[in-house]
């Protein structure tokens, strides 16, 4: 009964950290437009949190250099399990048109394990708050799979 | 034996009662905000998720003082509900508060020290004007035990309508809402990043959410004091009074604990000390 309670909440209330691995702040602005009353994600439970203890969902944006990935790698370990990374746009997808440059890694999954792709230079609002709800159907299949 | 049991209920009920206050202030938040809201058993399935993550502590310490402050939350609701001392729940509360800071002062965070001296000095505020409520309920009912206030028969606001008020301020406080949210805030995350609550995680903070649900039913449970002669009248009281609280969370932006202090020292004593000139002339 507990367990049936403690994985609807898993699925009801993902709340986000949110790293910016250093982007142009398109992405980052698009981020905060979900939490505006037009899109208002807190309607789906999810929550924009500062705490990384706190956080189910880490959502990279931009692109992962080689000063910023310890930073990213240390945001993810401090994330207690279960948890789920999205990375955003093309930056944090492939490192986007930096990706050439000398001192950028590529995309975030580099560094750690990415669960859901948000595609975009930057993507709507509406794209983010789907790859959240892919992150949570994955979520899904691995609690169903678990038993 | 009657008491023992209705205070057993009220410590069983009282998480459910005020995870779904916590709900219904969420949705009359979005509502003021012209959102759409979290449905109303969204704190639930927080806490439920928290409860099923991973445990990630800093030290041991952590789980003490959790403990202690979800315990000393239920004893309060416990013993108001056994129509006990007023000022033994005093004291009981406040040693789970100060466990609450404790655990958030045993880590090295710098955010989690930051907001434990912020949480000091609002307990430091809240406290004084919280006596001065017992004191002046005991100088009106002739006694500071819950069950003779139950049983004075005319509504307390009559005589101590600005003891009301402070009380306000301290339920404000108590309630970690703006203006006084210094401590804890859920939206300056850039700044203390939730300052005491930094460094719990999981579990842990699934238990200071169902502690802190305890004392919300307390505090409302002090507010209902004020008119227990009636049912009707101590819930419209409560309701309009949870309702100002939401407002005022709505229409004032943070401020510095200087301020607070100030203010709420200020206005809080004032206040305090004319309704009591007012108890001795009448
Ligand atoms: S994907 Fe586009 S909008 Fe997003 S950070 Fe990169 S360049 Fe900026």
């Amino acid at each position: 009964m507990l367990k049936d309670w403690i994985n609807k909440g898993r699925l009801k209330s993902p709340w986000i950290v949110h790293f910016d691995c250093g982007s142009c702040n398109g992405c980052d602005i698009e981020v905060l437009a979900c939490l505006t009353p037009l899109y208002d994600v807190e309607r789906f439970g999810i929550i924009n949190i500062g705490d990384p203890k706190h956080a189910d969902v880490l959502l990279v944006t931009g692109t992962v250099n080689h000063r910023n990935k310890h930073v990213l790698k240390n945001i993810y370990d401090q994330m207690p399990s279960p948890k789920a990374v999205i990375a955003m746009g093309a930056c944090g997808l492939t490192g986007g048109v930096f990706r050439e440059a000398y001192n950028v890694v590529g995309g975030v999954d580099k560094v750690i394990p990415v669960d859901v792709y948000v595609r975009g230079c930057p993507p709507k609002p509406e794209a983010i708050i789907d790859g959240v709800v892919h992150a949570l159907g994955k979520v899904k299949a691995a609690l169903e799979a678990a038993g | 034996m009657g008491k023992l049991l209705l205070a057993t209920i009220a410590v069983i009920l009282a998480p459910v009662v005020g995870g779904l206050i916590a709900g219904l202030d969420r949705k009359l938040t979005a509502w003021l905000q012209s959102r759409v809201g979290p449905p109303i058993l969204q704190p639930f399935y927080d806490v439920f998720k928290l409860l099923g993550k991973s445990p990630m502590l800093i030290n041991p310490w952590q789980i003490l003082t959790v403990w202690v402050y979800l315990v000393s939350s239920m004893l309060t609701v416990f013993l108001f509900f056994m129509g006990s001392d007023l000022l033994l729940m005093f004291f009981v509360l406040t040693i789970g508060a100060v466990f609450f800071v404790m655990g958030a002062l045993s880590t090295q965070s710098p955010y989690a020290q930051v907001g434990a001296q912020r949480e000091l000095v609002t307990m430091l505020t809240y406290e004084p004007l919280i006596i001065l409520v017992f004191v002046s309920i005991a100088m009106v009912t002739g006694s500071f035990k819950v069950s003779e206030v139950f049983t004075y028969g005319k509504p307390l606001l009559y005589q101590l309508p600005l003891m009301f008020v402070v009380l306000g301020y301290a339920l404000t406080i108590k309630l970690r809402k703006s203006p006084f949210d210094i401590s804890a805030c859920h939206h300056a995350h850039q700044e203390v990043v939730r300052g005491v609550l930094t460094e719990y995680s999981g579990p842990q903070l699934a238990m200071i959410e169902i502690a802190h649900w305890y004392d919300v039913v307390f505090v409302l449970g002090l507010v209902g004091l004020f008119w227990a002669s009636s049912f009707w009248g101590c819930a419209v009281l409560l309701a309009v009074t949870y309702f100002a609280e939401l407002v005022i969370d709505n229409v004032t932006a943070r401020m510095t604990y200087k301020w607070m202090l100030k203010t709420v020292w200020g206005w809080g004593l004032a206040l305090s000390v004319l309704n009591l000139l007012w108890l001795y002339a009448g």
